[in-house]
């Protein structure tokens, strides 16, 4: 049996801010995806690069920043050891992840002028969809770190 | 990890599907359902099937096992009203979104504005735990 835990009320605004932020990110980042292997298999692959694009600039980093924002907002109120296991994994994967996200942005808008000019966008293209699911993946861990907590 | 802590991590992991599905219907819903429909609304369908599961399944597992939680506490028994309130007007649109091959108009809008609030409203329950 665990007990239940009750967290200050000051905590639970920056909480909710950072958890949103997360979870909209990461619904954004399997949305990118698909429209990404969308672009592969469709005829209409201008389109399909197009709303990736203004998803990764309207949705995704935007929702990053909230994300982002609201972990150093939650880390400030709790006081957490900046030391600890899980906030170190969570810091690797949200500063990895901004650097990946900006190449899956420049890739997808690469690809958006290709596509326009009438050129193959594969190689530009696949290689952003593997990074978008390398990020799921590497929010994943993170998720399982803000959980478990590990030391 | 301990078993509440795998407990919260399936729950959190159906609250994120749920929520992933709540932005896909969104950005379908934004794009008039014009690019890449077909994919969008299959990856929606199965994040809300998913998340709908997961969330209730070890929800009422974390209730039960963790001591001061109780089924019949306030904010658990608004967590499920919400849960069904949502998981309806999910599960229609979806179909919505299945049915037919030109885009669903006219009552998407409100059923998208229902899931989307009530899984927003869920999520604020559950970090505010209003009465716990």
């Amino acid at each position: 049996m665990t007990y239940a835990s009750i967290r200050p009320d000051d905590w639970n605004l920056p909480l909710l801010v950072h958890v949103l932020g997360a979870m909209v990110f990461v619904g954004l980042l399997a949305t990118i995806a698909v429209l990404l292997v969308a672009a592969l298999r469709t005829d209409d692959r201008a389109a399909a690069l197009r709303l990736a694009f203004r998803t990764l600039l309207i949705g995704a980093l935007p929702s990053y920043i909230v994300m982002r924002v609201g972990a150093e907002w939650v880390a400030a109120e709790e006081n957490v050891d900046e030391d600890a296991a899980w906030i170190g994994i969570g810091y690797i994967v949200t500063d990895l992840g901004l650097l990946l996200l900006i190449v899956v942005t420049v890739l997808t808008g690469l690809a958006k002028r290709r596509v326009g000019r009438g050129t193959e966008p594969g190689r530009l293209v696949r290689p952003a969809t593997a990074i978008t699911l390398l990020l799921i993946a590497a929010y994943a861990v993170a998720l399982w770190a803000m959980t478990a907590k590990p030391a | 990890m301990t078993r509440y802590e795998w407990l919260l991590l399936l729950h959190l992991i159906g609250a994120f599907a749920s929520m992933g599905s709540v932005v896909v219907f969104s950005v379908l819903v934004a794009s008039g359902a014009q690019v890449a429909a077909p994919q969008l609304t299959f990856l929606g369908r199965r994040l809300w099937d998913v998340g709908g599961l997961l969330t209730l399944v070890f929800g009422v597992w974390l209730a039960l096992d963790v001591d001061g939680y109780g089924l019949l506490d306030g904010w658990i028994l608004t967590a499920f009203v919400l849960w069904a309130i949502a998981g309806a007007a999910g599960i229609r649109l979806g179909i919505l979104y299945s049915e037919g091959d030109e885009p669903p108009s006219g009552s998407v809008v409100p059923l998208y504005a229902v899931m989307a609030f009530a899984v927003t409203a869920l999520l604020v329950v559950m970090i505010y735990k209003p009465g716990a």
